[in-house]
């Protein structure tokens, strides 16, 4: 399949129009001097993503990341940025000062993984064809046989550790009294 | 969804009996309304009631005056002809099991027959003049909103609880009324004790509610359904469908029942809960607490009685020890509400003691008396404690001319509770000793007889010890205020004549026999219940009842009232053994704790001090020769050696390599992810 | 639409991730980069659930796990900064060096 041939596929398009700002919207989340506006950039590389998620037919899993991160933890982080009365307007030291290691490290990343993938589809072969799946949705009742069928014990697992991470946070985050200030605590 | 059976559930064969019952009328269909509007008080006070002008306590007292209508309406109609109507709606499937090919299923919904009328009607009418008598109480105290909300809450898990068409919506109003109760005596839980005792209460409910639970868990599924119509219609058309799975569950749901309705041994909680404001104790005492058990027992009967046979010989010797025994610690107590708590112990061991030995109309019938006297007494108590600001009959006396109306009505609620013909208690305990005693149990109709002299003589002492001589108290007793009052006045009136409504073969025209309204269930009881009057019972109860009242008042009239003579029950070894409660709260302290504590700790020690010294002496002795030859010989001549060569060799390469140390996490990341780079190229190239 | 097409995107995002990773200073924005790559993550699983179309529907369910753990990630973490922000009122990460010798 050659781009020519891609590109007058009209979901193409669709997938053009959700991957470009997706791309741009990380990048701003990673270069962005506010660190609201990068919050803010990250929700819409995630809108972005769970856009393509609808386009792979996986409505429930594009409905959980708007919920979950959207949501809650885009909110977390707000709240985060606010209690830590990080910087709110701009802020020059967000980043540090020399940064080509970290963009030599992340282009190495990409150049590996591109090359990577070029090779096995060549290998292969067959990842040029269409994707199957695409137009037919996922009935959401096979997560859920999936979750406690064949993934019962992963997902006992990840609920107890999202139970360690809230007795953790709790934790963490609890401000250390001194007896006295406890004292002052109980009366109230 | 909703599938409302007015007749009889279908699975097995069906039983007959609900043939001549109606479906009742608007008011049995929209039952529903009791049970959910003490809820809707709840939180519409929880929301609004600190605004309102009388803190909430309108919105609770409104709603359960609705109540009582409903109630009422629907007693007066189930009097006048039978009524069955369940309800029941579907909230999720469980699936299929047990002796039916049905699915099991979580059900809520509500049922309105003679048992749960009865018990709508008494949870509403003591409710409601509990209520309003509260409001006069708790004017001035500390939290009044949360605690009418609470009230509201108690009594309407209460009739969820008596609502229920099945065990697991009897077990969700059976938990709400532990909360609510939890949250009620501890209402002044600035004070250690009285947090304790809710603590108390709830943790002993709770060892009991693990019966309930267990035994729901067993029958349920050998079942089929949990609905009670269903257990009703098995026990009725196949005794031994269940074969010993019913006497387990029967045994298990018994020791729930225990807790609630304060048997022995798990009372222990019922005294200590008088530590809540007194409407509670009158509230859990008559209505809605420690009935839960009793009406659990008469809602499960045909389980108990036509195919746990085997579990009722038990159950009644628990009911009757607690009945005797318990009954008089209430002698020695000298706060006056544990008098009555130790009465109402011993009362519930009446009630129990009926419906296990297959007394339903009874058992039921005491509850209903006991609930107007028993209520009409706790709410006497708080009067006069309202008055003089003590629990301690040490610290009242003589209040007869101060209070009377508080004073009378008090005296009609011991007469009554003492079995006293005409009153109330009279005839509701002759029909316990009759049935005792027709069931074969003799020798604990005897001692059931013997009981009611205790009764007798131990609210004679609290009458005499309140309300005659002189007061013993501090400033000055004042009659408490009409809408504390006339709740006394309204509870003295169905004290008094309740026992009309059951007097075995009378029947008073169109109003039908309790028995007969009682008995309203999908199947007929079969229990047994006297035809007529048995006229030498109801002597013998009458003689022990008077000769209770005699020997009491020639105790502690007040000629003979001085402090000495308080005590004069001082026997040498029944009174500390009554004041210390039967030993049983020393039991854990004496026998388990101590006996650790004293001999036990001086053998150790002195194992400690000859065996295990000595071993340790020796070792260390041999251990520091050991020492001194390895520390000339090999230590200093040959590991130092090599040690202080390797501790150059590793400063210097630390030297070296601290500078990668640099502390910062991202340096470490990118080294990670370069690493990680790495590995993932070789491995491609390599495979 | 073909699968490479999701994979580079996937590859790209990662990398950007990478990026904000390490050359980032403040931990919130940090931990935005990680989010960032978790969903690259996750757009591969999705793509490569497309591509097989399994019944069961694996790569799906493995991506709600993801964002699971991320959520849980998000929230230790935060608790974390928040720890060290209050100890050493300053949100930077280059500030954390007590690992050092």
């Amino acid at each position: 399949m050659t781009f020519s041939e891609w590109i007058v596929e009209p979901v193409n398009w669709a997938f053009l129009a959700m991957a470009i700002p997706m791309v741009i919207a990380a990048l701003r989340v990673v270069t962005s001097r506010n660190v609201v506006h990068a919050a803010l950039f990250l929700v819409l590389a995630l809108a972005a993503s769970a856009g393509l998620f609808i386009l792979l037919s996986a409505e429930f899993v594009a409905w959980v990341l708007v919920l979950v991160y959207i949501g809650a933890v885009v909110v977390l982080f707000l709240f985060g940025i606010m209690i830590t009365r990080a910087p709110i307007g701009r802020e020059t030291n967000l980043s540090h000062d020399t940064r080509w290691p970290a963009a030599a490290a992340a282009l190495g990343v990409f150049a590996v993984t591109f090359w990577l993938i070029n090779a096995v589809t060549e290998q292969m072969g067959g990842f040029g064809d269409p994707l199957p799946a695409v137009g037919r949705a996922t009935a959401t009742g096979i997560l859920g046989e999936g979750f406690i069928n064949t993934y019962l014990i992963p997902f006992e697992a990840v609920g107890f550790v999202l139970l360690a991470a809230l007795i953790g946070g709790i934790t963490l985050a609890r401000k250390d009294l001194t007896p006295a200030e406890e004292d002052e605590g109980a009366r109230v | 969804m909703v599938s409302a059976v007015t007749s009889a559930p279908s699975i097995l064969a069906a039983g007959d009996g609900a043939a001549d019952l109606s479906s009742g009328g608007f008011f049995a269909g929209t039952a529903w309304i009791m049970l959910v509007l003490p809820f809707v008080a709840f939180l519409a006070i929880i929301l609004v009631g600190k605004r309102m002008k009388g803190l909430g306590a309108e919105l609770a007292i409104g709603a359960m005056g609705v109540n009582l209508v409903w109630a009422s309406v629907l007693f007066v109609q189930n009097m006048a002809g039978g009524i069955y109507r369940e309800v029941n709606l579907t909230i999720a499937e469980i699936g299929t099991l047990g002796i039916t090919d049905r699915n099991l299923a979580f059900e809520l919904g509500f049922v309105v027959d003679g048992l749960s009328i009865m018990m709508y009607w008494v949870v509403a009418f003591v409710g409601f003049l509990v209520f309003v008598y509260a409001h006069g109480y708790m004017k001035g105290d500390i939290r009044v909103p949360w605690f009418f909300a609470s009230l509201s809450l108690f009594a309407g898990s209460m009739l969820v609880l008596v609502g229920a068409p099945n065990l697991i919506q009897l077990i969700i109003g059976w938990e709400g009324v532990g909360l609510a109760s939890y949250l009620l005596i501890g209402h002044y839980w600035e004070e250690k004790e009285n947090s304790d005792a809710a603590v108390k209460a709830f943790m002993t409910n709770k060892v009991a509610d693990v019966g309930l639970i267990l035994g729901t868990i067993l029958l349920g599924p050998a079942l089929g359904s949990f609905r009670f119509s269903e257990l009703s219609v098995a026990a009725d058309a196949h005794s031994d469908l269940l074969g010993g799975v019913a006497v387990a569950g029967a045994l298990l749901l018994f020791f729930g029942a225990m807790g609630k309705s304060a048997q022995f041994p798990l009372h222990v909680w019922l005294p200590d809960a008088m530590a809540g404001p007194t409407p509670v104790s009158a509230l859990m005492h008559a209505a809605t607490m420690v009935t839960a058990g009793i009406y659990l027992m008469a809602r499960t009967f045909p389980l108990y009685h036509q195919m746990a046979t085997e579990a009722r010989p038990w159950m009644v010797t628990i009911a009757v020890i607690t009945l005797f025994v318990l009954g008089f610690l209430a002698l020695v107590a000298d706060d006056l509400k544990r008098v009555l708590a130790y009465s109402t112990v011993s009362q519930l061991g009446y009630m129990m003691a009926a419906v296990a030995a297959g007394g339903y109309t009874a058992g039921l019938f005491h509850l209903f008396t006991h609930a107007f006297f028993k209520a009409l007494l706790f709410l006497g108590a708080g009067s006069v404690i309202h008055a003089v600001h003590s629990n301690n009959m040490s610290d009242m006396g003589g209040l007869r001319k101060e209070m009377p109306v508080t004073f009378w009505t008090f005296v009609v609620g011991s007469i009554s509770l003492a079995g006293v013909i005409p009153l109330a208690g009279f005839w509701s305990k002759d029909e316990i000793l009759a049935t005792l005693g027709h069931e074969g149990y003799t020798a604990f109709m005897w001692v059931a007889i013997l009981g009611a002299f205790v009764t007798a003589f131990y609210m004679t002492r609290a009458v005499a010890l309140t309300f005659f001589g002189t007061y013993k108290g501090h400033g000055h007793p004042h009659e408490s205020p009409r809408v504390m009052t006339w709740p006394l006045v309204a509870l003295a009136v169905p004290s008094v004549i309740a026992g009309l409504l059951n007097i075995p073969g009378v029947s008073w025209g169109p109003i039908r026999n309790f028995t007969d309204w009682v008995g309203a269930r999908i199947v007929p009881m079969g229990d047994y219940h006297p035809k007529a009057i048995e006229w030498d019972l109801a002597a013998y109860g009458l003689i022990a009842a008077v000769a209770g009242i005699a020997l009491g008042w020639r105790l502690f009239s007040p000629e003979a009232e001085t402090q000495p003579a308080r005590d004069r029950l001082e026997v040498p070894v029944l009174y500390p053994l009554l004041r210390r409660k039967y030993y049983i709260d020393d039991l854990y302290m004496k026998g388990v704790v101590n006996p650790i504590k004293g001999p036990l700790a001086r053998a150790v020690d002195w194992v400690n001090g000859y065996v295990i010294d000595a071993v340790i002496n020796g070792a260390g002795a041999v251990t520091a020769w050991l020492g001194g030859l390895v520390y000339g010989r090999l230590d200093q001549q040959g590991i130092d050696l090599l040690l202080n060569a390797a501790a150059g060799g590793t400063r210097g390469a630390g030297g070296k390599l601290r500078l990668l140390q640099s502390g910062k996490v991202q340096q470490y990341a990118g080294a990670f992810v370069v690493g990680a780079l790495l590995l993932v190229v070789a491995f491609v190239l390599v495979t | 639409m073909v699968l490479s097409q999701f994979l580079i995107l996937g590859a790209l995002m990662f990398s950007i991730g990478v990026y904000g990773l390490l050359s980032r200073r403040n931990a919130v924005t940090v931990l935005l980069a990680v989010e960032l790559m978790l969903a690259a993550v996750n757009i591969n699983l999705i793509a490569f659930e497309a591509f097989w179309n399994t019944a069961a529907a694996h790569g799906q369910i493995f991506a709600i796990f993801v964002i699971t753990i991320a959520a849980a990630e998000v929230g230790i973490g935060l608790a974390i900064i928040l720890l060290v922000f209050r100890n050493r009122a300053s949100g930077n990460i280059d500030q954390l060096d007590l690992m050092r010798w």
